[in-house]
């Protein structure tokens, strides 16, 4: 069969959501950022909620995000985004409001705007990328950056004793009775995008039923700051990332999940 | 049984030659460009695409949306006489 007769319209399967911009996005090659936008534009697709969602992006790589995601979205000054979402929320509660954070911008210069968030129980809710570094500044030491891990403010690696512990904020705000659902995932695999993607399915439900907060983490690389090859960076996040940020529901229908012991 | 072939379709200019649906095809189907795009980034192409099944598992992992995905369902020989 000539590949002209299957290049087809009426032989379409998949191509890019309309919500995504045309745009080339800013991202260096091989960059979670993208991917985690565009499945974010698809799950608001399918749910046809386009016209009724906005999304709040603050400081770090993906701060162009309204750039790229062809929705209402409204800026914030960086750790901000959950009060703006708040406000947001309030005066508009019919519609969906979600933020799009990076780890610089949700556990370090926004802590204290996350855990109130989560803490009061918007109904909105937080997308996580968690690539355990500042992308955007050049790749400084985040409160996610793991044990040994070197960056350009631990050239050496970070060390536990003066530099404190890699912080998991998906964890400590999943204890907050606000919250309904958490789940952590990563985008860099066929079967981590359609679980993913399912999870965000469900953040959107919670928000609708009015449940709470609804916080998807995404593990996701920064081969630029992790000084590899996009491949080799998504290798590593599996092989280190993932044993200390471990992919899985965290909390569903407001309870903790049990960790499944091993035998 | 029905047989399955695929297709993709990469759009590039855009595509920034980072090689993850590369390493993501079951199949081996994709390999890089000898040529570079306008920006400079060794392509994604259908190295072999007879072996492409449309699963779409390459586009869904590209982080620039840059492929878009065909598939069809052949019906075999035996099937068409009955
Ligand atoms: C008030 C303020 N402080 C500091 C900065 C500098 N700054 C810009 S992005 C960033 C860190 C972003 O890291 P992260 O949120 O992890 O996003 P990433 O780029 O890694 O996706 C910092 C510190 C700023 N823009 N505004
Ligand atoms: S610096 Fe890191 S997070 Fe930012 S676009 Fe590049 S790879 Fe992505
Ligand atoms: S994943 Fe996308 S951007 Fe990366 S090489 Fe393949 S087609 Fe190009
Ligand atoms: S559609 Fe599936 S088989 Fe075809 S190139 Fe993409 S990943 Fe490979
Ligand atoms: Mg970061």
């Amino acid at each position: 069969m000539d590949i002209k007769d299957i290049i087809k319209p009426e032989n379409l399967v998949y191509k890019k959501t309309s919500l995504m911009q045309d745009k080339a996005l800013s991202y260096c090659p091989g960059c979670g950022h993208g991917t985690a936008h565009r499945l974010l534009m698809e799950v608001i697709d399918e749910l046809g909620i386009r016209e009724d969602t906005i999304g709040v992006a603050p400081v770090g790589c993906s701060v162009l995000a309204y750039d790229f995601m062809d929705i209402d979205m409204q800026g914030a000054a960086h750790g901000r985004a959950p009060a703006v979402a708040t406000g947001i929320k309030r005066c508009w509660e019919d519609k969906y409001v979600f933020t799009y954070q990076g780890d610089g911008d949700l556990a370090a210069i926004g802590t204290a705007e996350t855990i109130h968030a989560c803490n009061r129980g918007e109904n909105i809710t937080i997308i996580f990328i968690n690539n355990g570094i500042y992308g955007m500044t050049g790749g400084q030491m985040a409160p996610t950056t793991l044990d040994g891990m070197r960056t350009s403010t631990s050239p050496y690696g970070r060390e536990l004793g003066s530099m404190g512990h890699p912080i998991k904020m998906t964890e400590l705000i999943a204890q907050l009775p606000g919250v309904h659902y958490v789940a952590r995932h990563s985008v860099h695999t066929p079967r981590a995008v359609r679980r993913t993607k399912k999870a965000m399915f469900k953040a959107f439900e919670v928000q609708k039923e009015r449940k709470g907060l609804s916080f998807i983490e995404i593990v996701s690389n920064c081969n630029s700051g992790w000084k590899m090859t996009p491949v080799k960076s998504n290798e590593w996040m599996e092989e280190n990332m993932f044993l200390y940020f471990e992919p899985g529901d965290i909390k569903v229908d407001g309870k903790l999940v049990e960790k499944k012991k091993i035998k | 049984m029905a047989k399955v072939r695929g297709a993709i379709v990469v759009d590039i200019e855009a595509c920034k030659g980072c090689e993850i649906c590369m390493v993501t095809c079951p199949n081996q189907v994709i390999g890089m460009a000898k040529e570079v795009n306008g920006k400079g980034y060794h392509y994604a192409y259908m190295e072999n695409p007879e072996g492409c099944v449309g699963c779409a598992n390459c586009a869904i992992v590209c982080p620039d949306g840059v492929i878009t995905v065909y598939k069809v369902k052949l019906k075999q020989e035996n099937e068409k006489t009955r």
